[in-house]
């Protein structure tokens, strides 16, 4: 078993990411993640692993310095919070656009605007829906302890390079400032140039070497009939991504009557709701969706034939509860509870909405 | 000497450059990009530097820089070209990267990436192409724009009451403790070219020197959105471009004592 610690959500962002084998970071600082770039700041990994870490002058200057060592085959990475994911959304779409691998670590805050510094889902559409121009989406992970953003780091890195597609830790204010045990990941070593050229030749823009012929990485593409076959290729990719990479988590759903489906901090809250639904003698279950996209559509389809209702709880004022109704397809009540502007529900709150809504409605 | 003489290859006293691509340049003809690319090419060559050289195009004109230098390039959004090439630089510190940027996408959208990336002295060449025009949009107003100069949204001239004042970015940059090299050149004349063509050569020298960042303003014209013929341009280019853009070297600390800058960490 790997190292056993007691460290807030964002510490194990930096530290993973170390321990991942990560090339690089850039970012710029933002409530409430600003722990991930001190606490690397505070490792200092250059001096350990050769990992670059370099504050950058804006959200959207970060992204793109991650859109350039991306482009080198590095397994590079940046994160922020809700209004800093805002402007890095052109570098996000350039960076999907290009087809290129990287993590982006969205700790949510409450908008619009400027909003609040306090946890928020509100940032659900932007994310899983693409967030800049264009037909893109990003591999979403939804991590609900602090033992998921140590494991998620790699998790993302690894269907990023599987897909050469960024992909996105969306987590909130909750689970980046929450202390929890954590098994720290093993060390593994940096990919080295050599490694990068012999698995990623085909498209990185590190030079041109004698053995291949030069790499361009672009997402422009004047002719629309090929520009049309680029956006099919995409289509394609996240296709496949539904097919092979769902991930979700069941609580007590074989004998569930009413489901809760959540994600991240909303789950933890849901699953304490079904713990005192179950002494109320009430059946309750919970799917907590890992990947928010690819979304899993499937075993919400199946429940939908099981239970007499599902409730979505969401920091927010409906947002996956659009795609949970897309995947149920009518055929049972599905029913939104939300608290928004950085309040978190109770699972009180959780168990008197699914009595209001569902059972006694 | 008749055609045969001409043609035969031991005649031969000039050539394209081996690295300038078989494509056909989309730039209109009389465009300055033309001689900049093959300025570019030649440069690349004589350092020997094709295999570790990395080029990051910009938006406007220029997007397509990548058609034409047969080295890896990566295209950057607009005006974030030094963000990308700090981003590939830092990650590869043993490799060339240099940007290329027009004066829309460097001295306006681009203004924060182009000053930090400067100022923290990336280990990068910028090549920075100031027509004092929007090119590939159709000839809209630039910062570079001169006080009076006819442009698609300054019809009447650009008045520094409504559009503000042309902005001398390249003055701004020559300030930063980040830059090592930083002048302004032209390619109107053979001897102009000339004399660019050992700036850029100096400018990639500095960077495989790992000295900071390079910084080549090339004042150039364009001829089709100026509404001038090419021989025209280049006159009204040195008739009121110059006086404001004056050419030459505007700071040159690369022969300074290694001791007395500090270099990048990584």
């Amino acid at each position: 078993m790997g190292e056993l610690r007691l460290m807030k959500g964002n510490e194990v962002i930096a530290e993973a990411a170390i321990r991942c084998g990560c090339d690089g970071y850039f970012g710029y600082p933002i409530t409430p993640q600003s722990e991930i770039m001190e606490t690397l700041m505070d490792r200092e990994p250059w001096n350990e692993t050769g990992m670059v870490v370099l504050q950058a002058e804006s959200e959207i200057a970060s992204i793109h310095m991650v859109h350039g060592a991306a482009g080198s085959g590095k397994k590079v990475m940046t994160s922020s919070s809700s209004p800093g994911i805002s402007l890095m959304a052109e570098g996000i779409s350039y960076i999907a656009g290009a087809e290129l691998p990287c993590l982006i670590v969205n700790v949510q805050r409450g908008g619009p605007g400027l909003g609040t510094i306090q946890p928020s889902q509100a940032d659900y559409f932007q994310s899983t829906k693409g967030g800049g121009h264009g037909d893109y989406r990003l591999i979403v992970l939804a991590p609900s302890s602090v033992q998921e953003m140590n494991d998620f780091v790699e998790t993302g890195f690894k269907l990023a390079f599987k897909y050469r597609n960024p992909a996105m830790i969306l987590t909130d204010g909750v689970i980046g400032q929450m202390m929890e045990k954590v098994v720290l990941a093993d060390y593994i070593p940096r990919v080295t140039d050599e490694e990068i050229d012999r698995r990623h030749g085909s498209w990185v823009t590190n030079g041109r070497k004698p053995h291949r012929e030069r790499n361009i990485i672009t997402s422009l593409e004047m002719d629309s009939l090929k520009m049309e076959q680029n956006n099919i290729r995409l289509q394609d990719k996240y296709a496949k991504m539904e097919e092979e990479d769902v991930l979700f988590e069941e609580v007590q759903c074989e004998d569930a009557e009413y489901l809760l489906v959540a994600f991240g901090s909303s789950a933890r809250i849901c699953q304490k709701a079904v713990d005192q639904c179950r002494e109320k003698g009430i059946k309750v279950g919970l799917l907590r969706p890992i990947t928010l996209f690819p979304f899993p559509k499937k075993p919400i389809a199946a429940l939908a034939k099981q239970v007499k209702g599902m409730l979505v709880v969401e920091m927010n004022a409906g947002q996956m509860v659009e795609d949970v109704q897309l995947a149920a397809g009518c055929m049972i009540p599905v029913k939104h509870f939300g608290r928004m502007g950085g309040i978190i529900p109770s699972p009180a709150e959780v168990v008197e909405a699914l009595e209001q809504k569902l059972i006694g409605g | 000497m008749n055609l045969a003489d001409i043609i035969n290859p031991n005649n031969l006293v000039y050539e394209k450059p081996k690295l300038l691509t078989e494509n056909t340049m989309h730039y209109c003809p009389g465009c300055s990009h033309g001689v900049v690319h093959k300025l570019l090419a030649e440069v690349i060559l004589d350092l020997d530097i094709q295999e570790k050289t990395i080029g990051v195009s910009p938006v406007g004109c220029a997007v397509f820089a990548y058609n034409y230098i047969e080295i890896d390039w990566q295209e950057a959004a607009h005006g974030r070209a030094p963000a990308v090439a700090t981003g590939i630089a830092r990650c590869n510190p043993d490799k060339v990267v240099f940007t290329y940027q027009g004066d829309g996408d460097l001295a306006s959208i681009g203004t924060a990436e182009i000053l930090h990336a400067c100022n923290r002295g990336e280990n990068m060449v910028v090549i920075f192409v100031n027509n004092g025009i929007y090119g590939m949009t159709g000839g809209q107003m630039a910062p570079t724009t001169l006080l009076g100069q006819v442009t698609a949204t300054t019809p009447n001239g650009r008045d520094a009451g409504r559009n503000g004042y042309p902005l001398k970015i390249t003055e701004l940059i020559a300030q930063l403790p980040g830059t090592s090299y930083v002048t302004r050149q032209s390619v109107h004349t053979p001897a102009s070219i000339r004399k660019c063509k050992k700036a850029i050569s100096k400018a990639f020298q500095a960077a495989i020197d790992k000295k900071g960042t390079s910084f080549v303003e090339v004042v150039s014209t364009c001829n089709m959105n100026w509404k001038m013929s090419p021989v025209k341009s280049n006159e009204w280019m040195v008739d009121n471009m110059f006086p404001f853009y004056q050419p030459g070297d505007l700071k040159d600390s690369t022969k300074a004592d290694p001791a007395s800058y500090t270099p990048l960490k990584n």
